[in-house]
């Protein structure tokens, strides 16, 4: 029998059978793994085992490759703290979607673990949160391979006028040297950079150009197309926040 | 063993509802055969005339035996609140407890990004046309206190300006106590603790 215990984020949980509930939670060290709750679905654990819901689990199998059983005891739960906040709900759902569309399983991301307990935490902090979740989704991106190199132009190499980034790599480009290209280049908001404002319509200009590399870049290595529909969600909520 | 078909059939398809499994649909179906007067003719029955006339209420998505449901038909019900619910088994709890006078419509579902349960997938649409055509002055979410449940509300809650929009208060059940409730449950009531 092999076993390990771990701490973990909780992703998803759909009923299986009658009382058993099969969980993904995003772990520590062991990243993205599924498991069996048993009992998962009854009224004891229903409430530990909602997404976003920080938990201890003891993973056990016969073999690595089965899907195995999970023990669950909860450490924090967030679902109480998200309920009645429309963008913190829409921000953890987007979050938990986003991981379990993009990480691979049973592949250990030990810093982004670290910062999505991290942003998790200020949910419900309505003034930062927007910007701690735009700079997790650019440590998504730079986890999963994808990072954004925003210091310095691709083609000059300057550090200043810096106002586009490349579709296709990812880097900045500079005002003077796009040249022919400009009408191919995604707009740059200085957010993105750490500068300038970060208010509700900076961090949704910030979050199309996350969301075209997540889309096109990440998504697309996966055979998907879409990003999940909770992000559209939590950027519609942005939106009406600042309208 | 070909005498003892039907009764196998029986069993098979006994033991696929929820709470039993093969050995308690034996178990129900051999009480059925010694209670065959008293409980399996009437079963058998009820159970065809249900088979043949159940159906969604066209208005609210309710399971009655007619196009529309009584709740819906009842003049005295049409005190302008709308309870939503996800689920028919939801509205039957409402109903139990005999407090909500009002009418329902039931969603289907809840949304859900992991399943891809869109808003066309529920009967949202539906919920808006009956708000612009039946008068509600209120509409009540009786949505679950759940991730998926809480994001629906929201997103009906966004798509009903003008109209008053409450849901149910979440916190500490009756006879509950504060020492074996979950964290999060005790944040929501501590949230929305009022004044005595």
């Amino acid at each position: 029998m092999i076993d390990w215990r771990d701490e973990g984020v909780i992703l998803s949980v759909r009923p299986h059978g009658e009382s058993a509930a099969l969980t993904e939670v995003f772990t520590a060290t062991h990243g993205r793994h599924a498991g069996l709750v048993r009992g998962g679905a009854g009224r004891k654990l229903a409430p530990v085992l909602q997404p976003g819901s920080q938990v201890e689990v003891v993973w056990k199998a016969r073999i690595e490759d089965h899907l195995g059983t999970y023990t669950v005891e909860p450490i924090r739960s967030r679902g109480g703290r998200v309920m009645g906040d429309r963008i913190a709900l829409a921000g953890l759902s987007a979050v938990t979607a986003l991981l379990s569309a993009a990480l691979p399983e049973r592949e250990a991301h030990g810093p982004l673990y670290d910062r999505t307990v991290a942003l998790l935490d200020l949910l419900g902090q309505g003034e930062i949160w927007p910007l701690a979740y735009l700079r997790w989704e650019v440590a998504l991106l730079a986890e999963t391979g994808f990072a954004l190199d925003l210091t310095a132009c691709a083609v000059t190499g300057a550090r200043e006028g810096l106002a586009y980034v490349s579709p296709r790599t990812g880097r900045a480009v500079a005002r003077d040297a796009a040249g022919e290209w400009e009408s191919r280049l995604l707009p740059l908001p200085p957010v993105l950079r750490g500068e300038g404002d970060a208010g509700p319509q900076e961090i949704v200009a910030a979050l199309e150009v996350t969301g075209y590399f997540l889309r096109n870049h990440l998504m697309r290595t996966l055979g998907e197309t879409a990003l999940a529909p909770a992000r559209a969600r939590l950027i519609e909520v942005l939106v009406r926040s600042s309208g | 063993m070909s005498d003892t078909r039907d009764i196998e059939l029986l069993i098979d398809l006994m033991a696929r509802l929820p709470g039993l499994g093969p050995r308690s649909a034996r178990r129900a179906v051999l009480h059925l055969i010694k209670k065959r007067g008293q409980v399996l003719l009437p079963l058998a029955d009820a159970m065809h005339r249900v088979g043949t006339s159940a159906r969604e209420c066209l208005n609210c998505g309710n399971i009655s035996t007619r196009d529309i449901c009584p709740i819906c038909d009842s003049e005295k019900r049409g005190n302008g609140q709308i309870c939503v619910v996800e689920d028919v088994a939801d509205l039957w709890a409402m109903e139990r407890s005999g407090v909500f006078q009002g009418r329902y419509h039931v969603l289907g579902g809840t949304l859900s990004a992991l399943d891809a349960v869109g808003p066309e997938d529920l009967r949202i649409p539906r919920l808006i046309d009956r708000i612009a055509t039946e008068n509600v002055t209120e509409v009540i979410l009786a949505l679950g206190a759940t991730v998926d449940g809480q994001t629906t509300a929201h997103y009906i809650a966004d798509r009903l300006p003008g109209i008053t929009v409450t849901s149910l208060a979440q916190g500490v059940p009756v006879g509950g106590e504060l020492d074996y409730l979950d964290d999060g449950t005790i944040t929501a009531a501590l949230r929305a603790r009022r004044a005595l």
